[in-house]
């Protein structure tokens, strides 16, 4: 079943419509939702949709709660290759919980925000932008660890960064969620504007062990990979100093130690290596850049190390 | 007067940026300007500009008072001014919500940081704001209100309004807050446009801060007659949405007084021309914002009153 969770009237002949789909079967009330595409150049989350519906409607006496799946929250910025809102300066991860007497783009965060709200589990699905790409992760703060944790662990994620919490994300999507007692997982993962189908299966298996430990799911389901936890670990940031081409020669997941080599940043114009990247600190590249023009600034990689944890949500 | 080079930032493929600030007197840090941290805010650099000649003239006049010294940054983000975009050219990032900075981040970060770093010991701060939608306003003091700032201060602009926001989690990472939090007494100077240049405004906008800093005794100079400012807040004023979309026409100026019930706007079909809805006050007051868009949708702020 289709259903229009927010409407806004555009300019000319057209509605801003958000969908979800309701799938749902047997006695329980159990209700998980499956929310993606909040920032119109993430698309992982889009064939992970695809994956999670079809396979429920192929095995739907298997299902027992009701599953809902909200593929474009931003459907304007997908349609357009632009991640945030269209003609909007605010992210949309930035404005939640919206208002109902609100802008057009508060109006529609605090529907979707409402309707959401109640569900037993939310996955808040993002890719990475289109400059960086991140292994399978789940993001959380501090302060919903001891709720979240548990249940980001039955994800078939790789890792689960445990952030600090900053005033400027009480306005994300998942921090109005569990504020209002709705347990929010946010999945991080791949690269902006493309599908790493790789990932999606392996998210795919975690959606299902999930909803198998709800009660939700009375199919067999994969066995779940173990996530690093971040906790107790420093998360190394390597960001360019010079501006110029980045080359990187360390591949994505890679094991590094201190001052390994990583690439490069190279000048076409004077065919000179402009600066040589070298690994901050032991561990592992689990952020690597893959768009190569930068500027000094521009993130490089993160790496995974014992220490103390930092980073934050999408 | 002495430009200096407050922070550059090489590209690989244009020339290296330069943010340049025009230093006016010497010895205590007294007020710093910002102008343009967006690439369409072409009215705030322009005030700027304004702004620098005015001070020129004073300080040949030796107007600037012994032991201050003031800096104006007419444009931070001149990159994208050039190629028509809002945001930072490569990652569409705003630099005013890159504040307080960081030396060792990402690139708008680092812009940012930059920045702050120069204008943070500041007294006072102005920056020449702008808002997200297309519109015009008039000319109005904000400042938020984060408990480290007397809004009293804002009658010294002598401007009609003096506004006090209440910061929202998306705000902490602007400018103006962080200003504050590191003890810059920081207002937003509104002066109307955004991507045109409106003169009239713009004066407005130069009389108000010259009249600030003479109020401070860090200029000695005279300028027109300002208002006894109305303080309020920006929750007590009134915002009027759209219920539908379409073609918008306003039919009131900012600045008018209008009543309750009065119509301020229409709103047409735009393949038809039938008339859709008219857009009446709720509340008698004054119009200091109004949205500037052929196209509208719906649960747009099309009108801002002062009650």
């Amino acid at each position: 079943m289709n259903i229009t969770v927010a409407s806004a009237a555009l300019a000319v002949n057209e509605k801003l419509n958000i969908k979800k789909r309701r799938i749902k079967n047997g006695k329980s009330k159990t209700r998980l939702s499956l929310v993606t595409g909040t920032h119109g150049d993430e698309l992982e989350g889009q064939y992970l949709a695809y994956m999670v519906g079809s396979y429920i409607d192929e095995h739907i006496d298997l299902l027992d709660g009701i599953v809902d799946i909200y593929p474009a929250l931003n459907p304007m910025g997908i349609d357009s290759i632009t991640r945030g809102i269209p003609m909007f300066d605010l992210d949309m991860n930035r404005i939640f919980p919206g208002s109902k007497n609100g802008t057009m783009a508060e109006v529609i965060c605090s529907a979707i925000a409402d309707d959401l709200a109640g569900s037993d589990i939310c996955i808040d699905v993002h890719s990475s932008n289109i400059f960086l790409r991140e292994i399978p992760q789940i993001r959380m703060s501090v302060p919903t660890a001891e709720t979240l944790l548990s249940y980001a662990e039955m994800m078939n994620v790789d890792l689960v960064w445990i952030h600090e919490s900053a005033t400027v994300l009480e306005s994300t999507l998942a921090h109005t969620l569990n504020t209002r007692g709705t347990k929010t997982l946010v999945v991080e993962m791949g690269v902006g504007m493309r599908i790493t189908k790789q990932y999606c299966d392996q998210l795919f298996d975690g959606v299902f062990n999930l909803m198998k430990e709800l009660g939700m799911w009375k199919g067999e389901t994969a066995f779940v990979r173990t996530p690093i936890i971040s906790q107790g670990r420093e998360v190394g940031f390597v960001n360019s100093d010079a501006a110029g081409i980045f080359v990187p020669c360390a591949a994505f997941g890679d094991t590094v130690k201190k001052g390994d080599h990583i690439g490069d940043v190279v000048d076409p114009l004077t065919s000179a290596v402009v600066e040589k990247v070298e690994a901050v600190c032991d561990g592992m590249l689990f952020t690597l850049r893959e768009y190569p023009v930068v500027y000094g600034g521009s993130l490089l990689a993160r790496i995974l190390q014992p220490g103390v944890s930092g980073g934050g949500e999408k | 007067m002495k430009k200096k080079v407050l922070f550059s930032l090489r590209s690989p493929y244009r020339e290296q940026l330069d943010i340049i600030g025009f230093c006016f007197g010497s010895g205590r840090k007294t007020a710093a300007i910002v102008g343009a941290m967006r690439g369409n805010e072409v009215q705030q650099m322009f005030v700027c500009s304004r702004m620098v000649q005015e001070l020129k003239k004073l300080e040949a006049q030796g107007k600037i008072t012994d032991g201050c010294e003031i800096m104006v940054i007419p444009c931070v983000n001149y990159y994208s001014m050039n190629i028509g975009k809002r945001f930072w050219a490569m990652d569409n990032t705003d630099i005013n919500r890159m504040f307080p900075g960081y030396d060792l981040g990402e690139t708008t970060q680092r812009i940012a940081d930059g920045l702050f770093s120069q204008i943070k010991d500041f007294e006072y701060g102005i920056q020449l704001a702008s808002f997200y939608q297309p519109g015009n306003f008039l000319p109005h003091v904000k400042m938020m209100d984060t408990g480290f700032n007397d809004p009293k201060l804002m009658k010294d602009f002598g401007l009609e309004f003096g506004l006090i926001r209440k910061p929202r989690p998306y705000d902490t990472t602007t400018l103006n807050y962080n200003w504050q939090v590191w003890e810059t007494k920081a207002f937003s100077v509104y002066a109307n446009a955004t991507e045109d240049i409106d003169e009239d405004a713009a004066d407005d906008a130069v009389y108000s801060i010259l009249r600030f800093l003479d109020k401070h005794k860090a200029v000695n100079t005279t300028t027109p007659l300002g208002y006894n400012t109305k303080i309020i807040n920006e929750a007590n004023t009134m915002q009027i949405r759209s219920e539908h979309a379409g073609i918008f026409k306003s039919l009131i100026e900012i600045g008018k007084r209008v009543d309750k019930g009065d119509v301020l706007g229409v709103i047409t079909d735009p393949l038809d021309g039938e008339l859709i809805s008219e857009i009446k006050s709720t509340v008698s007051g004054t119009v200091y914002f109004e949205y500037h868009d052929p196209l509208i949708n719906s649960n747009t702020v099309c009108f801002k009153i002062i009650k």
